[in-house]
């Protein structure tokens, strides 16, 4: 069987489907067997239940806010919401432009101011520090003798700030555990007891901080990038670059006029004293609390210590955020119960599977046994889409909403469509009287054409939509989009091949009157056919139908034919003219 | 019903039958800016169309599985927490109640969820709510009518490329145009509410109407490929074969794109009431119905209308016609040389 042709060539293809498949339904298989993944798709909120809220990002003053401070935005209120115990919160951002924030179940009211707040970033002196966990209550500092401030602190510096009761706190603080409770942001204008979280790198240390004295919004930019050495050679040192206004530049020369004192007081570099330190603030977490080596006059400061490229990268991010205070208003909040969740659901497969059974019956009605390519076509699709869906939901945490349900249920009809271009293309082909194999080959050249301009339209709208769609409707362009891709794997690599072969059997290839191929129901005007065998519908007509009609359509028909060869003769010779260039008839 | 259907197929193929579509060109063209000038009009008279929630701004609740179907508890609920608000209460399917107010703080939303557990005696767990603040729906127009905007343009492009030729490219536009305006406007006539799911399902048509006109345009220029060395059909004539031809594939995938969506909207809108699944259906619905009714009354014969006038066709127009004259002379004088 060392053929080649197209019926080889259909084996071919329809084994690199079957391979496609197989990696697929492998890969999930894998996932699922490590835990990763599951062969169920992910549900999204509405049909799951929970809280779904859209929030706009609000700015301060009003400025624009670019993509990477709406990223930067994102991972804070992610930090925050998991902070505050909410388990299995999906937080994204929409089209560069708003965050969606997902909930299980209804959100408190705590957990909503908290996600609303604007990110807080403010520059603190360190008036002491120490390890994170919270001082054993045997060894507290007894009553008697707490600080007690002796005058009123005359800067931010001034240890008079701390009073008995800052210290009690300080004391008790353990930033192994934090308490869940503190969503009321500090005074700026008075002392902050908060913790820096423990890293890869370091364990979390607790502070007393002075009043605020630099705002973030002095922060003009930040990057990151290797230290420069003294000779101005590129050292392996990660160092984070701050920038400030006007304002911000003033302040903090001042700031660190004074905290150089102590840090020269202490000894300098070998010195210990918290009160050399300024602590970078952010939603009342220390994120960074510095030394300060020098007075910094010109406004741009540069952190070094101990950064990998990573945590470089970080803090410059966190600190360009805490550039654009970025508060966020609720657009709009739906809460989906889980029972009105399961329904939807439910409902939208029911409505998918009637769907489907409307098309299977509709196809078999038009197109007989052919039917049965578009069902198993269909099925085949529906396989790729579903393995898509899961795998993306496993790696993408892609999750399907009702409207991407409504997507697919769409699809149905869109991807039965290619099939019917291409089946009428096939018809088309027979009633030139061409053979059903010359007929499946000529009219997929055509069809092919045709169905890859339509899926590309079909894929534009999905894209367009995509980046458009505002709200939960998104799910539905991109199951749009992915049923295409599907579709025209499906046309090309299962249905094509499978007429290619089907055209070879008896069934279809001599026209059964049910094969949906019928070259005498669909009026072909027999030439030369395959097997060496010559046959007309006068010699043997067609089913001639009980109704009177039916023979009348029938003479018809004759004439048709007749009619038909001779403007075919007449096409011939024009074309005969044509293709050696004569002019006219 | 397959072998009529076969049979009437295999007739517009040859042409033996055939509709005039393209040669009643007055006629379509006429509707067509009949509906579009209403469907801009209507729109105006009624005072807008009935936005959804989503573009209003307010808040929604919807109880599920409810005892009763009476507004006027819906109504209770929400005055009781709410003095003097006049929400919008309606039985939207089932067992389903839909109930409308204005924008309310989180404790009014918590107190009213549960007046009207309560009240329709269901569980907690059946009644959802939804809160759309005021500037939504701003946001929601503006990237609706960008997503628009960028279509059409991406389309014509498209459209530009594909086809290589403006008229036909124009003409595909014009059908999508048509098609958008009408199904707006049968938005506006029957009240349907538009929500962003509606906008979702209109720009779907949109995609819809300009896939259904590519497949019918391939096979114009198929048949139009060799037109002048060819004395049998005017340009007009083929074209209108073409259409024809397509006749039926263009209703096969009209029924097979619909029935899918009619599922969808019997499901959303008989069973579960408002919804993403109705108002996307529902857009899907009338617009299918129309774009495939614009490719065929309007793209098609714009295109031979666009074309008529040019010399080459005018010339070949000419051509047919004294062929005609003559074979016609010839059949008078020698009847019935054509038959076997």
């Amino acid at each position: 069987m060392a053929r080649t042709g197209p019926k080889n060539s259909a084996l071919r293809v329809l084994v690199w489907l079957g391979v496609i498949l197989a990696v697929m339904t492998a890969v999930l298989a894998g996932g699922s067997i490590s835990g990763q993944a599951s062969w169920a798709p992910k549900l999204a909120l509405d049909l799951e239940g929970g809280t779904q809220m859209i929030l706009a990002p609000k700015v301060e003053g009003g400025s624009d806010i670019n993509e990477d401070q709406l990223n930067q935005a994102v991972a804070i209120i992610r930090q925050r919401v998991d902070g505050s115990g909410v388990a299995e919160a999906e937080i994204s951002t929409q089209s560069g432009r708003n965050v969606v924030v997902s909930l299980p179940g209804t959100p408190s009211k705590e957990t909503r101011a908290l996600i609303q707040a604007s990110a807080d970033m403010n520059f603190r002196p360190v008036l002491q520090a120490g390890p994170g966990a919270a001082v054993p209550t045997e060894s507290l500092t007894p009553d008697d003798q707490l600080p007690k401030p002796t005058a009123e602190p005359t800067n931010s510096s001034d240890v008079n700030w701390v009073t008995a009761e800052v210290y009690k706190k300080f004391e008790t603080l353990d930033c192994d555990n934090p308490s869940q409770d503190k969503q009321e942001r500090s005074d700026p204008a008075k002392p902050l007891v908060t913790c820096e979280p423990a890293t890869a790198t370091s364990p979390a240390i607790k502070y007393i901080l002075g009043p605020v004295e630099v705002k973030g919004s002095n922060i003009k930019s930040s990057s990151f990038q290797l230290q420069q050495g003294a000779q101005g050679a590129v050292t392996n040192e990660w160092a984070v670059n701050i920038q400030f206004d006007e304002q911000g530049t003033a302040k903090f020369k001042e700031v660190t006029e004074r905290l150089y004192q102590f840090f020269v007081a202490a000894g300098g570099e070998s010195g210990s004293d918290p009160k050399a330190q300024f602590a970078i603030v952010l939603d009342d977490q220390v994120i960074s609390a510095p030394r300060s080596l020098a007075v910094i006059t010109d406004g741009r400061p540069q952190i070094t210590g101990g950064f990998t490229e990573e945590s470089a990268k970080a803090l410059s991010d966190q600190l360009r955020f805490g550039a654009l205070p970025i508060s966020f208003e609720i657009q709009s909040e739906q809460q989906i119960s889980a029972t009105l969740g399961g329904e939807q659901l439910k409902m939208g497969l029911l409505a998918g599977i009637i769907g489907l059974l409307l098309v299977v019956v509709y196809s078999l009605f038009q197109y007989r046994a052919l039917g049965f390519v578009t069902i198993l076509s269909l099925v085949v699709a529906g396989a790729l889409t579903y393995l898509a869906i899961a795998i993306l939901g496993w790696t993408e945490n892609y999750r399907l909403s009702l409207a991407g349900v409504a997507g697919l249920i769409v699809a149905i009809g869109q991807t039965a469509d290619s099939f019917i271009v291409y089946f009428e293309r096939i018809r088309d082909e027979l009633r030139e009287g061409r053979g059903l194999v010359s007929a499946v080959e000529n009219g997929w050249k055509r069809a092919k054409r045709t169905v890859l301009a339509s899926k590309a339209v079909n894929l534009l709208a999905a894209l367009v939509l995509y980046f458009v769609a505002v709200g939960n409707v998104r799910g539905f362009a991109f199951t749009l989009g992915l049923t295409a891709i599907a579709d025209l794997i499906v046309v090309f690599m299962f249905t094509h091949p499978t007429l290619q072969l089907l055209a070879r059997t008896k069934f279809f290839g001599e026209g059964h009157r049910f094969s949906g191929l019928d070259p005498k129901r669909l009026g072909a005007v027999p030439l030369y056919r395959g097997a060496g065998r010559l046959r007309t519908p006068d010699e043997k007509p067609g089913v001639v139908r009980a109704k009177n009609t039916g023979a009348a359509a029938e003479a018809e028909r004759r004439m048709t034919i007749a009619e038909r060869r001779l403007a075919e003769k007449q096409e011939q010779l024009a074309g005969s003219s044509k293709s050696t260039s004569k002019e006219g008839k | 019903m397959t072998t009529n259907f076969a049979t009437f197929g295999n007739e517009l193929y040859t042409g033996k039958r055939s509709y005039n579509f393209v040669s009643s060109k007055k006629i379509w063209f006429i509707i067509a800016a009949v509906a579009v000038a209403l469907s801009v009009l209507l729109p105006v008279a009624k005072g807008g169309f009935n936005l959804g929630i989503e573009f209003r701004g307010g808040s929604e609740f919807t109880v599920s599985n409810v005892k009763t179907t009476e507004a006027s508890l819906g109504e209770k609920a929400v005055q009781d927490v709410v003095e003097g608000s006049i929400p919008r209460v309606a039985n939207v399917a089932g067992n389903t109640m839909r109930i409308q107010t204005d924008k309310l703080t989180d404790d009014e939303t918590l107190r009213i969820k549960e007046g009207l557990t309560t009240a329709y005696g269901v569980t907690d767990n059946e009644v959802t709510s939804t809160f759309v603040g005021p500037t939504w729906g701003a946001d929601v127009t503006k990237q609706a009518l960008l997503g628009l905007v960028i279509f059409v343009v991406i389309a014509a492009v498209l459209m530009a490329l594909y086809f290589r030729t403006w008229k036909m490219s124009l003409s595909a536009l014009v059908g999508m145009l048509v098609t958008m305006f009408v199904t707006a406007g049968v938005y506006a006539l029957s009240d349907f509410e538009v929500t962003p799911s509606a906008i979702i399902g209109f720009l779907t048509v949109l995609s819809y109407s300009l896939y259904d006109t590519v497949v019918v345009f391939d096979k114009i220029r198929e048949n139009t490929a060799d037109l002048d060395a060819s004395t049998r059909r005017t340009f007009a004539e083929e074209v209108n074969l073409a259409v024809n031809q397509t006749l039926v594939r263009s209703i096969n995938t009209m029924m097979v794109a619909i029935l899918p969506v009619g599922a969808i909207l019997f499901i959303g809108a008989g069973l579960l009431g408002a919804g993403t699944l109705r108002d996307l259906s529902l857009a899907l619905f009338v617009g299918i119905l129309i774009g495939t009714a614009a490719t065929i009354f309007i793209a098609a014969p714009l295109y031979a209308w666009l074309r008529q006038g040019e010399p080459a066709l005018v010339k070949q127009a000419e051509r047919v016609e004294r062929r005609r004259t003559e074979s016609a002379a010839k059949a008078t004088a020698a009847p019935e040389t054509a038959t076997t």
